[in-house]
């Protein structure tokens, strides 16, 4: 019984949102196939097949015919290399992540020591400070330590310091890793000793419990938390953007910089790339989460 | 027993957590701390810092500027208090409007029936997923002087003779609550959503047989059952939109400035990283309180983050 | 070969309560389990029976006191350092291993062979007639199946002593019945000692050898199953297991074999026999159960023979249920019904006038509390 449920103030605010989610996205993948380069108006689809063709700013023909700016993304060496460069960060990140935020979990649930209080506080800090806090401090401690050491131990050229993967990656890691203990614990809390003591009275000492029955019953949650990390990294923005450097630009970086300077339809064609993994991705999650479901 | 045997072992439980210390401790608690150092410091030439103790950069934020106008030695610049004020009155209106937003639709998919809910939910999910920054960049499109929502505006006006000049939408503070609104919708629809989805369907038929209409049921039943979620999603958006700066930034264009902007420009542009780290503090010590004194009235919302 | 199995000397556990005080689960418990026997623990919730079959297992340790098993005393021992093994309430299967997997996990702990445990892996599934479910996963299996793997998984490693932790708590009645008689006789076949916890004391009744009743942390009598039954040794065994009537009074004649409580509220002086020693003048209550008062028509003409009405009547079937009223003291008895008959005549109603005897050698003599 639902009292609200076809009341005409709620379906007619559903339809209504739902088109302001989704009206941007259907202008940006209309726009990727926008035959004008300066793609400030939609001048029509390219229809001609053939090699590239330019008249008044509007690409006419092109051998991808109207797919001429995915085909032009491509080719885009610089996107390619930032892809790269955003899921290698992600994949790493994620990986030591999710085993650094298990561990967590498993210690602040059911262990007791000294610097308890001091842990869980400083795993609740990343989530309730603005993004660009982190971002702006982890950036100052980076060149201020890295200006010192240069300095002090006179590197040059390759041997130099400097932000890069490897900076990106670390302060990946320190966001995700309290999402992970979070999604972790509350597996851990509701985790039904009983199976431990089994192991345990059939002759498992704990290393072998841990490996054989706790972690197996909590991988879903592992998972989960797996999950989180790899979507906060892939999707990282602002500590990703005081963390980077030369040669690590990440896709959000680039689409950042790319819109401050010129925009063409390739940025759509990328967008409308990036839905369309997105798309598959959640569908093939709803997809896994239904077939757990029913076994 | 097993909580016998681990409470009396907390070296394993040090050793477990060691590596998520050096993390927090490392780039998060020492760059905060580094943070607090250098504002209080001034800025060198090249853009470096010099470590002193000044309180320079906060009395400069606060208003009380040297460099005046007038020729004295110092006058009151509201200009960072106005901007940080802005900042948090974007934040207010962004949850405000969010909220409105989000719970019909929350609403509607919570009560489908399970089959469809999956679908609904997905739909959600697919914007949620979408990079930030493109979704920024569709609002720049839609907006701009010769965007698709004048373009359409123009189109109607047309058809109704009514003469149309194009709106001036893109770099206003109107384009940046757009943005802002549209990057955190989902962000509260999903948290609302999943605390009213566990209200049970015998509460609203005990409300009913009890002689509740369904306002009342909504304002004395679903309403306050219902707050975990909100409560929830304000967390998940307000602080982000305190310290965001790429939705101004591209859709504000230099005449909405918020907290973020200066902050990323005192770092980039300006080369002053100890003003730039003042800012962030006083950013940073703002949110907090707002999310002390919040969570005191309101708790946290125990509505883990539904991913 | 030692004493005993398994032995509790003097063992004490405490526990904190929310509230910052402590409580003892167990309260300076003995007990002496012998081996190849089926000894229960039976008690209401709370009374510290499972926290004693938890200590046996190393799930918890004592406060103070020892725990021996095979007289080698624990202390602070893990349970994968016990010869023990457990089947707990809830089973406990292993959700992400097959059902094979999870009989021969044990066997694994011990460094048995593969062949070997291949081969002892089926020997426990066919002891439990499961033999062809091995390659299942146990969510397929139902309660009373998960139940026997439970039990084959604890069986295979063939422990010293085996703990059950109410495991037929979660079975439907004809499928407990069913489950008790088999592990009776599994437990007959295998010979090993079965320490069994329960709440229900027909079941212990059934399947033990003896019986150790235990309320609020401490034993009250351990013995045979009728030995618990005929001779109860306090008032709460006495109501604890099965029926019984309760007559208070004070003792008037205490000799060996002869002992007279006089019952003010019966006004009348009532025979019995009685296991403890007894001055005259000590308060002392009388149980006698209801199967084991005669109801007739007419007086006897034997001791203990009181005029009574019948208040009210339950036909059970195998038995007919009175309550009777004598003198204001209710009592109840039950009747077999010896003939079947539909004659209403054959059967006792309320209202009636009638004669009870409380034959001296069932009417137990317990001390007052």
């Amino acid at each position: 019984m639902n009292p609200h449920r076809r009341a005409p103030l709620v379906l007619v605010m559903t339809v209504l949102v739902y088109f302001f989610l989704y009206a941007p996205i259907f202008v940006l993948i209309t726009y990727s196939f926008n035959s004008s380069k300066t793609n400030i108006m939609f001048e029509g689809i390219i229809t001609q097949i053939g090699p590239t063709k330019l008249v008044d700013g509007n690409v006419v023909q092109s051998p991808c015919g109207p797919f001429h700016w995915f085909c032009e993304l491509a080719k885009n060496a610089e996107v390619i290399n930032a892809a790269k460069n955003t899921l290698t960060i992600a994949f790493i990140s994620t990986i030591c992540a999710t085993i650094i935020g298990t561990l967590a979990a498993l210690a602040l649930q059911r262990y007791n020591f000294w610097l308890k209080p001091f842990s869980e506080i400083s795993l609740y800090i990343p989530i309730v400070i603005p993004e660009i806090v982190m971002g702006i401090g982890i950036l100052t401690l980076f060149s201020q330590v890295f200006g010192f050491l240069n300095s002090s131990l006179g590197l040059t050229g390759n041997t130099r310091l400097a932000l890069g993967l490897g900076t990106v990656i670390l302060s990946h890691i320190t966001f995700s890793v309290p999402f992970v203990a979070l999604v972790v614990r509350a597996r851990l809390s509701g985790f039904d000793q009983s199976f431990e003591e089994a192991a345990m009275d059939l002759g498992a000492n704990e290393l072998v419990t841990f490996w054989r029955v706790t972690l197996p019953m909590l991988l879903p949650g592992v998972l989960s938390g797996a999950l989180m990390a790899f979507t906060l990294s892939l999707d990282d923005f602002v500590i990703t953007f005081f963390t980077n450097g030369p040669g690590s630009t990440t896709l959000p970086i680039y689409v950042y910089g790319l819109l401050r300077r010129i925009i063409t339809p390739q940025v759509n064609a990328l967008s409308t790339v990036w839905i369309l993994v997105v798309f598959t991705a959640v569908l093939l999650l709803q997809w896994l989460q239904n077939r757990e479901s029913k076994a | 027993m097993l909580r016998k045997l681990r409470e009396s072992k907390p070296l394993q439980g040090t050793l477990l957590i060691a590596p998520t210390l050096i993390f927090m401790v490392g780039l998060l608690i020492i760059p905060l701390m580094l943070t607090a150092v250098v504002s209080f410091g001034k800025r060198n030439s090249d853009g470096g810092v010099i470590y002193t103790l000044t309180l320079d950069n906060y009395t400069r934020l606060a208003g009380f500027s040297t460099n005046c106008d007038s020729g004295a030695a110092s006058c009151f610049d509201p200009l960072y208090v106005n901007i940080l004020g802005r900042s948090l009155t974007l934040a207010l209106q962004t949850t405000i409007f969010v909220i409105l937003m989000a719970y019909p639709l929350a609403y509607f998919i919570a009560r489908s029936s399970p089959k469809r809910r999956n679908t609904f939910l997905f739909m959600v999910l697919v914007p949620l997923w979408t990079n930030f920054v493109i979704r920024v960049y569709a609002w720049m499109m839609i907006l701009r002087t010769q965007g698709v929502l004048n373009g359409l505006l123009g189109a109607i006006a047309g058809v109704l003779h009514i003469p149309f000049a194009p709106l001036d939408m893109l770099y206003t503070p109107g384009a940046v609550l757009v943005g802002m609104i549209y990057e955190f919708l989902p962000f509260m629809i999903l948290p609302i959503f999943t605390s009213l989805e566990k209200i049970d369907n015998s509460l609203f038929e005990a409300a009913a047989d009890l002689g509740a209409n369904p306002i009342r049921t909504f304002f004395k039943v679903t309403l306050p059952l219902s707050m975990p979620g909100v409560i929830a999603g304000t967390i998940l958006v307000f602080i982000p939109v305190m310290g965001t700066f790429i939705v101004s930034d591209i859709l504000g264009g230099r005449q909405v400035i918020l907290v973020g902007n200066l902050i990323q420009r005192q770092f980039l542009d300006a080369r002053d990283p100890t003003f730039g780290s003042a800012a962030s503090l006083i950013l940073m010590v703002m949110t907090l309180i707002v999310t002390y004194f919040y969570t005191r009235k309101f708790g946290f919302g125990e509505e883990i983050i539904a991913v | 070969m030692s004493d005993f199995a398994v032995e509790l000397r003097d063992v004490v556990k405490t526990f904190q309560t929310p509230e910052g005080g402590s409580v003892n689960a167990v309260d300076h418990l003995n007990m002496k389990i012998n081996h190849g026997e089926f000894f229960s623990m039976l008690g209401s919730s709370g009374c510290g029976k499972t926290t004693s079959l938890r200590m046996i297992a190393g799930f918890e340790w004592p406060t103070t006191g020892e725990v021996y098993i095979e007289d080698q005393p624990q202390g602070h021992r893990p349970p994968f350092q016990r010869p023990v093994n457990t089947v707990f309430q809830n089973y406990a299967l292993f959700q992400h291993m097959t059902v094979a997997q999870n009989i021969a996990f044990g066997l694994e702990m011990d460094k048995v062979p593969a062949a070997e445990i291949k081969r002892r892996v089926g020997e426990a599934l066919d002891m439990v007639k499961l033999g062809n479910m091995g390659k299942r996963a146990p969510r397929q299996l139902s309660g009373g199946q998960q139940q026997r793997i439970a039990l084959a998984r604890a069986l295979v490693k063939r422990p010293k002593v085996l703990l059950l932790d109410e495991p037929l708590g979660a079975l439907d009645l004809k499928l407990r019945k069913e489950m008790q008689l088999e592990l009776k006789n599994l437990q007959r076949e295998v010979g090993i000692t079965f320490v069994f916890v329960t709440h229900d004391q027909e079941e212990a009744l059934t399947m033990s050898d003896r019986i150790a009743v235990m309320s609020h942390g401490k034993v009250l009598q351990i013995g045979a199953p009728v030995e618990i039954y005929e001779r109860p040794n306090c008032k709460f065994v006495a109501d604890f297991i099965g029926d019984t009537n309760f007559l208070e009074g004070e003792i008037t004649v205490a000799e060996k074999d002869h002992l007279i409580v006089f019952v003010p509220k019966l006004a009348g002086e009532v025979h019995g026999m009685g296991e403890s020693e007894f001055k005259v003048g000590d308060k002392a209550i009388i149980s006698i159960r209801p199967e084991k008062i005669r109801l007739s028509e007419q007086h006897t003409f034997n001791q203990n023979c009181f005029q009574v009405k019948i208040t009210s009547s339950a036909y059970i079937g195998s038995d007919t249920r009175l309550e009777v009223d004598a003198n204001g003291v209710r009592l109840k008895v039950w009747e077999q019904n010896h003939i079947s008959t539909l004659d209403p005549r054959a059967y006792h109603h309320g209202e009636q006038q009638a004669w009870v005897t409380l034959f001296p050698e069932n009417a137990l003599v317990l001390p007052a509390e």
